[in-house]
This record gives structure tokens, sequence and C-alpha cells, in this order.
């Protein structure tokens, strides 16, 4: 099977759009890879809802960790992104979940982490009009596009001769 | 939607090399600096967690460095690259992740000869061993891999005896046994060779050589394919189990394909100390930007020459990989398709006495211990770079007594030949 080779510009373009993202499985516990990425996206100036039962009602940076998608409180709207921690297997759930509670909440991406695919579950999103990313980590590509990663000389994938394409990371 | 890809020629100029945020200075500017400061106080801990990646102390990271780092990383098709001080650091950075007292590496038998030298003594300090093989013969390499072995290392283009290795066939082996395949790249350079795109896992180079290319600065690197699971077995603790300076931490888990880099640089320069300067990054970052043409130029030259020696009455050998008469034309062919470097060595009928007054009777080559010049080189292997050795393992490592080491720069050949042409003579006079 071959994942579509998502463009630098196109991952711009969705992580540019997306303010608030619901992080279903995202871990609490402060050395786990996911909270790594909540923890990035949060200092750099996204919302985050962490939607998981096992820390429900715990705080999460500026917000509270909800059990399940419907639970996102209204006052969150628009819902940009839903970023998927989970198997495979279990991604079909929360796409049908997030299909059925944010379609008309503001919903555009759902991004499921790297290892996490699920080609039946994006048809069903792509149906309705929401875009799909899978394998890959919102963090990693937010730290890649913004010159994070070079510093610790990752190979970035792409070069740029223009100033100001490189954005200075938020303080 | 696909990635733009782009050619080697725009990548070794562009790579690593936007402009300065900053600034908008156009070339990459020279970090001078220790230190970094922090945001604020839980910038500064999410940086030592590394939860952010950022710059804190030039041991660690620096921006000039940086860029350095994401150029070969490019070049050589890999996930990430940790420079240091020296080809030897670089050795020692790249086996420091897997090895654990008790470990071994097979290891080619043809190497240079301080590489021979580091992995036969020094590295039995940190209670490491390594196994010599002749890597032409798998099944010996087969045979020397047990259950402590923890990676195969050999170089593309031997120095200075000009064999190719095998590198599908290596990776091929490596990878059946669970291990790594290090690639020590030096004589090559990415431009004639890249061994991660032949199944290696990590490559290393010495970038005093061709990288910078002028013979100013000493530097290494490690570069990883990022395409190891290092969790696949227990082989590697270090990348795969909870590292207590992080809090139990997993590199591999954590960092997925940029593990070993992060590796590198949170444990392999924090605690070793092997860093490359930015003074040093600099002049090798302008050395690369010219590689490809340096290289085609060296190649050239090297093919010309060789050729000529060969037809020289006090010539017994030429060893270059890309004559007619070489054992390794073929697999030449295959592994390095631009040419087979320009690093070989000539022996001559009159022995070791034709030898020293032969590297005493040249103008233009330079007598010194390095290869990889824009100048063309000279040494005796036997009585210098090899010189720790035993008869036999120089004899196994293509430098015997009556051997001489070339290495060609981009001078005009007529120039070069005129020059070996009044040595050979003054030589067997």
């Amino acid at each position: 099977m071959t994942l579509p080779d998502y463009s630098h510009r196109y991952l711009r373009t969705v992580l540019d759009r997306t303010h608030t993202i619901a992080a279903v499985g995202m871990s609490l516990n402060t050395i786990r890879p996911s909270y790594f990425v909540g923890r990035h996206m949060v200092r750099n100036g996204y919302k985050v809802i962490v939607v998981n039962p096992t820390y429900a009602r715990k705080r999460f940076f500026n917000t509270r960790v909800v059990a399940d998608l419907a639970s996102v409180p209204k006052s969150h709207n628009p819902i940009d992104m839903v970023n998927i921690f989970r198997r495979s297997e279990d991604a079909g759930h929360v796409v049908d979940e997030a299909l059925d509670t944010l379609l008309d909440r503001g919903l555009k991406t759902i991004w499921m982490q790297i290892g996490v695919i699920n080609e039946a579950a994006a048809k069903r999103a792509e149906a309705k009009g929401v875009e799909v990313i899978m394998n890959m980590c919102p963090k990693m590509e937010h730290q890649r596009l913004s010159g994070e990663l070079s510093r610790a000389g990752i190979n970035s994938g792409f070069i740029t001769a223009r100033h100001g394409f490189v954005r200075p990371q938020l303080p | 939607m696909a990635q733009k890809s782009y050619g080697f020629d725009t990548l070794q100029i562009h790579a690593g090399a936007r402009p300065d945020p900053t600034t908008g200075a156009r070339q990459t500017p020279i970090y001078q600096s220790t230190a970094f400061c922090f945001r604020d106080a839980d910038h500064a801990a999410a940086l030592f967690n590394l939860q952010e990646v950022g710059f804190i102390y030039s041991r660690l990271t620096n921006p000039t460095v940086a860029v350095l780092q994401e150029r070969v990383a490019t070049l050589e098709s890999g996930a990430g690259a940790v420079c240091c001080s020296s080809g030897h650091a670089a050795q020692i950075m790249a086996l420091f992740p897997l090895m654990s007292p008790g470990d071994n590496v097979v290891v080619s038998s043809r190497l240079y000869g301080g590489s021979i030298t580091q992995f036969s003594q020094t590295i039995r300090r940190f209670g490491w061993s390594a196994k010599f093989v002749d890597i032409d013969d798998a099944s010996a390499v087969e045979k020397a891999i047990d259950n402590m072995t923890k990676a195969v290392f050999c170089e593309t283009i031997a120095n200075p005896g000009g064999h190719i290795a095998d590198l599908p066939r290596l990776a091929r082996i490596a990878d059946k046994a669970g291990i790594p395949l290090i690639v020590d790249n030096t004589t090559a350079t990415p431009f004639l060779c890249r061994p991660i795109e032949h199944g290696a896992t990590l490559v290393v180079h010495s970038m005093t050589k061709y990288l910078t290319g002028n013979g100013t600065v000493t530097g290494g690197v490690v570069v990883d394919s990022g395409k190891f699971d290092w969790s696949a077995s227990d082989k590697f603790p270090s990348l795969s189990a909870p590292e207590p300076a992080y809090h139990g931490m997993r590199f591999h888990e954590t960092f997925g394909p940029m593990a070993f880099t992060f590796h590198g640089i949170a444990v392999g320069l924090r605690d070793l100390g092997m860093t490359l300067n930015p003074q040093a990054a600099h002049y090798t970052l302008m050395g690369i930007e010219t590689l490809s043409l340096r290289m085609e130029r060296h190649v050239e030259n090297a093919e010309k020459i060789a050729d000529w020696l060969e037809g020289q009455k006090h010539v017994k050998a030429v060893t270059y990989a890309g004559l007619d008469s070489s054992p390794y034309k073929d697999l030449a062919a295959k592994i390095c398709p631009k040419g087979a470097g320009a690093l070989f060595t000539v022996q001559l009928k009159g022995g070791y006495e034709a030898c020293m007054k032969f590297v005493d009777s040249l103008e233009i080559f330079s007598h010194v211990a390095n290869l990889g010049d824009a100048r063309s080189l000279v040494i005796h292997s036997a009585s210098t770079t090899h010189r720790q050795l035993t008869d036999s393992q120089r004899d196994a490592a293509g430098a015997g007594n009556d051997v001489v080491r070339l290495s060609i720069g981009t001078e005009d050949a007529d120039d070069l030949i005129a020059d070996l042409e009044q040595a050979l003579d003054a030589a067997h006079a």
C-alpha cells in the first residue's frame, strides 16, 4: 500500500488553518511521546483538548480533558482537527465518532499519528469533505516546517531561498 | 501533492542553509557563541527534557554546525546527522549507542591503519572488541557474527588499497543478523556513492577529506538512515530501553527515525564531548558547495593517471578499481558508477627503498598524512599511517612495504603525470 506523499506546502496549509485540536488518546504522562506532541502544539499557539477517559476532568494547560469527542464543550468551537493517537484498527471508531459529532462544528482535518493507518475510515471521512492525513505527526511536521528539526541536524526534506518561509519560533 | 526532489548539485549548496530568519543573511553565519539564551524557565526545562529542539550550549548543538549536519544528512539520503571533531570521533560516536562492555563489531581487515588501531587496541579499553574479516568473503563475515556482535563496519572504497565493498551483500548479512551495517564513506563521498541507498544503516565520514576538500580543518559526521528498528530486539538498550538520565524516556519510541541522531546529541556529544566547532563547520560548508565539481575532476584525473602508471616500466601494480585490470572493476561500476574515487596505491619494482626515494623526489605531490585535498598527496603507508600494524596486517590492508599511496588532486593531470614520471625515474636510477 502506498500512502500519499504529502507536500510541505500542503502540510503548511493544514497547520496554518488549524487553531483547535481534539487529541484522542493523548497521554498526560509527561515522558510519553503523545504528551510531547500536545505540549509542543500548545506552546506554539494551538488550543489542544485531550480526549481520553483515563484522564477525564484533569487539566492539560488551559483546557480540561474529556472522555469522548461528544463531550468537547461547544465553547471550544470550531474544532478544526481531530488528531488520533490510537491503533489503526481502533482509528475507524474515532473517525466515525468525529464525523457524527464534529462535522457541523468546524471539523476540516483528521490527522492519524505515525503508524496509524486506516484507509477505509479515511475514505468515509473524505466522502464527507474532511481531509485525512495518515502515518504522520503534526508536531514533527510543525517542527520540520519551522526549522526546529534542522537545529538537531535532521534532514528536513525541504530547501528554500525565500526569506521568511522559515518563521522564527513563537516565544 | 508529492514532495519535490532536487538534484545533488542543488542540494550540496542549499540543503540545511535557508536564509537566516533573523537577519536574512544568505551565507550561513558563523555562530561563534558558546551558549544560547532561554526564553524563560519553562523553555529551558523543555530543552533539557528534549521536549523542544533548540540551542543550549555549543558542545551539544550550534546553528552553524546544524546546517552542516542537515547538509550531509541530505546528501547521504539519511534521516539525520551528528557532526563531531574528526573521523575517528565519528567512529566512536557511531559505535557508542550500540555497544556495551563485552560486545564486538565485525570489521573489514582492509581499513585505514588508524582505524585498525582504534578498533584493535583502543576500543578494548571500553570493554568492546573487533573481529577482523576479509569482507569479500561473505561466509567469513557471517561466521564472525555472534550474539554479542552489534555491527558490521567497512569502508566503501578502502584506504589505501581502493578495494570496493559489496555493500548490498554486506547489508543483507547484517540485516539477517539484526544488526546495523556501518559504512565509512570518506573516500567515495556521497557524490560517488550513497551507502544508505545500498542498505547501510549508518554512514560515517572524515569530513577533513573530500567534503571540506581544501585541507583546512578536521571534522567527522555520523549519518543515520532512520530505517533501523532499534526496538526489534533487546540488542540496543541505549535506544530502545528507558533512559534514566531523561526520566525513563525511550529514544526510539519517542523520536522514531530520528532516535539515533537525538541520542548522538543528547547522550553522545553531551558526555563524550567530541564536538565540531562552528569555524570548522564553516570551512566544511564552503567545501561541500563544490563537492560534485571537485569529485568529477578528482575522478577524471585519477582514471588518467592510474591508466598511465599501469604502463610504466618501474611499476609492478596499480590498485585503482576503475582500471580494467582491477578485480573490483565490476563492483565499482555497481557501487560507485560515477567513478572509483581518486585514492589508490602503486606498487614499485624497486621495493621499500624505491618507495622512499620516489616520495622524496616528487615536486607537486605533497608528502603528508592526509587524503582528499585539492592538492595531490603522497605517502608511504607502511612507514607512516600503517606503521603500528604487523606485516601481515599491512598486507591484508593493501599497505605492503613496496606500496605508495596516492591521493590525486584537481591540478592539471599532465603536470601530475610529468611529476610522477621524473620521480619514478629518480627512484629507480
